[in-house]
Parts: structure tokens; C-alpha cells; sequence
């Protein structure tokens, strides 16, 4: 039987947004699919040898409940509708809403980034950087973590016209 | 049932359950049992699949106090 083939383009770079990928990759793996991520644009950001400090940003994002994950469970309940231009003048908001959001991850048994982006190494992901916005941004290799290959559009297409599941992220 | 290992992913949320589940049964030989305990409400259908696509058979998964236990032979 041949193996099944999952390929992902990773594009965001946030704490939120580094989820799905490493989340549905690693599953993939778990499940005897051959795996592969390519990381461009400011999905970059999730190849960086320290990746503790992703951010999530509630400002402009109407989905995210900001809910606060310590207190009595009223407390915890409230959802905080702050506004866009109050969020936008507070010195060191998206650093809170981090935080926070990191308490939240962790009090519902959540893997970490890290630990997600080490099982899909361990599970032999395949990562790809996008050598075209490694330059853009300004990056080297050095900045990155090792084992990943760099290439572009045409070795992404290489192995995704042969996947089973192609996913934009 | 009889089991030769056993897995503890109480507390832990989607896809640890089945991450460690198949790191587990890696280090296992083929035919043996594992019993799994979880608490994630979504591990029930997660394990079902997990079986259908890996060919490891799902002997049996039951809840009891907010808890769920799996038993997997391993293909």
C-alpha cells in the first residue's frame, strides 16, 4: 500500500496560527502519513530556533474571546469586549494578551508550541523554508533551526502534486 | 482485559492523546495491548479513527466518570 501524503503552507505567524499546522502535521504523522510544511512568508517565524516568544494579537480579531483564565469561574465567564482603539494606544497589550493566553493554553493541557514543532521532528515532518522570503525578511539560515531544506515554489509543487491532502494555512 | 502497557493522558487535550498513543505503541510488538485513560471528550472519536486509519484494532473504549478508556492491540 503506498503511504499517504499531506502537504501544508504555513503563512501566519502568531501564537494562534502556529496551531493548526504543527497540530494537524504531527497527527498526520501519527496516523502513517508522509508530511510536509512549507513555511513562507510570515509563517518563517515558526522555523526560528526560539519560538517562546509567538504572540497572539486581539486587536482587529473579532473572534477571539478574551476571557481571564485565573479567578472565580463569574470572573473567568466575563468576556472582555475592549475596543480596537483602547487596545491600539495600550503600551504592551499584545504582551498581556500573550500571556494570558499562554496561562489558558497551559490550564487546558495544551500542547506548547515547542513541544508540537519537536514532535513533528520527531515524527520526521519534512520543513520547508521559502528561500524567496527568507531574503525578503532580511533572515539567514542561522537564524532558523537545523534540518530544514530551503527551496521554493517548485520543490513545494514537487511533492504536493503527489499528496493525498493539500492544506493553505 | 489484559493489557501488557499502559498510557496516561489524563488532563491532556487534542492531538496529545494520540501522539503519545502511537509513540507508545511503537516501542510495543505486534499483537500486544494497550490501555489508554483520557480525560479529553474528544479522544472517543479521535481513537475510533485513530484505529480505522492505522489498522491498530480498537478492542474496546468506555467512559466512566468523566474518564475514557481505550484498549488497543497493536497491528
Amino acid at each position: 500500500m503506498d503511504e499517504k501524503k499531506m502537504a501544508i503552507i504555513a503563512t501566519k505567524g502568531t501564537l494562534d496560527w502556529a496551531y493548526p499546522p504543527f497540530i494537524l502535521a504531527s497527527t498526520a504523522a501519527a496516523l502513517g502519513y508522509e508530511t510536509q510544511i512549507f513555511f513562507t512568508f510570515y509563517g518563517l517565524q515558526m522555523l526560528k530556533k526560539d519560538i517562546s516568544d509567538l504572540k497572539v494579537s486581539p486587536l482587529g480579531n473579532p473572534g477571539m474571546p478574551m476571557k481571564m483564565p485565573f479567578g472565580p469561574k463569574w470572573f473567568r465567564d466575563i468576556n472582555w469586549n475592549i475596543p480596537n482603539a483602547v487596545q491600539s494606544i495600550v503600551p504592551g497589550y499584545e504582551s498581556l494578551a500573550t500571556t494570558l493566553m499562554k496561562m489558558t493554553i497551559k490550564n487546558n493541557g495544551v500542547a506548547t508550541i515547542p513541544e508540537l514543532r519537536s514532535l513533528c521532528q520527531e515524527a520526521d515532518v519534512k520543513f520547508i523554508a521559502c528561500q524567496m522570503t527568507v531574503e525578503l525578511f532580511g533572515f539567514s539560515h542561522s537564524d532558523f533551526i537545523d534540518g530544514i531544506e530551503y527551496g521554493g515554489a517548485a520543490t513545494f509543487f514537487e511533492f504536493a502534486g503527489e499528496t493525498d491532502i493539500c492544506l493553505f494555512i | 482485559m489484559n493489557f501488557d502497557k499502559e498510557l496516561d493522558a489524563r488532563g491532556l487535550n487534542c492531538p496529545l492523546p494520540i501522539l503519545r498513543t502511537k509513540k507508545t505503541l511503537n516501542e510495543m510488538s505486534s499483537e500486544q495491548v494497550l490501555r489508554v485513560v483520557a480525560t479529553d471528550p474528544g479522544s472517543v472519536k479521535d481513537f475510533a479513527a485513530f484505529a480505522k486509519q492505522t489498522g491498530n484494532e480498537l478492542l474496546s473504549s468506555s467512559e466512566a466518570g468523566g474518564e475514557f478508556t481505550f484498549f488497543i492491540k497493536k497491528k
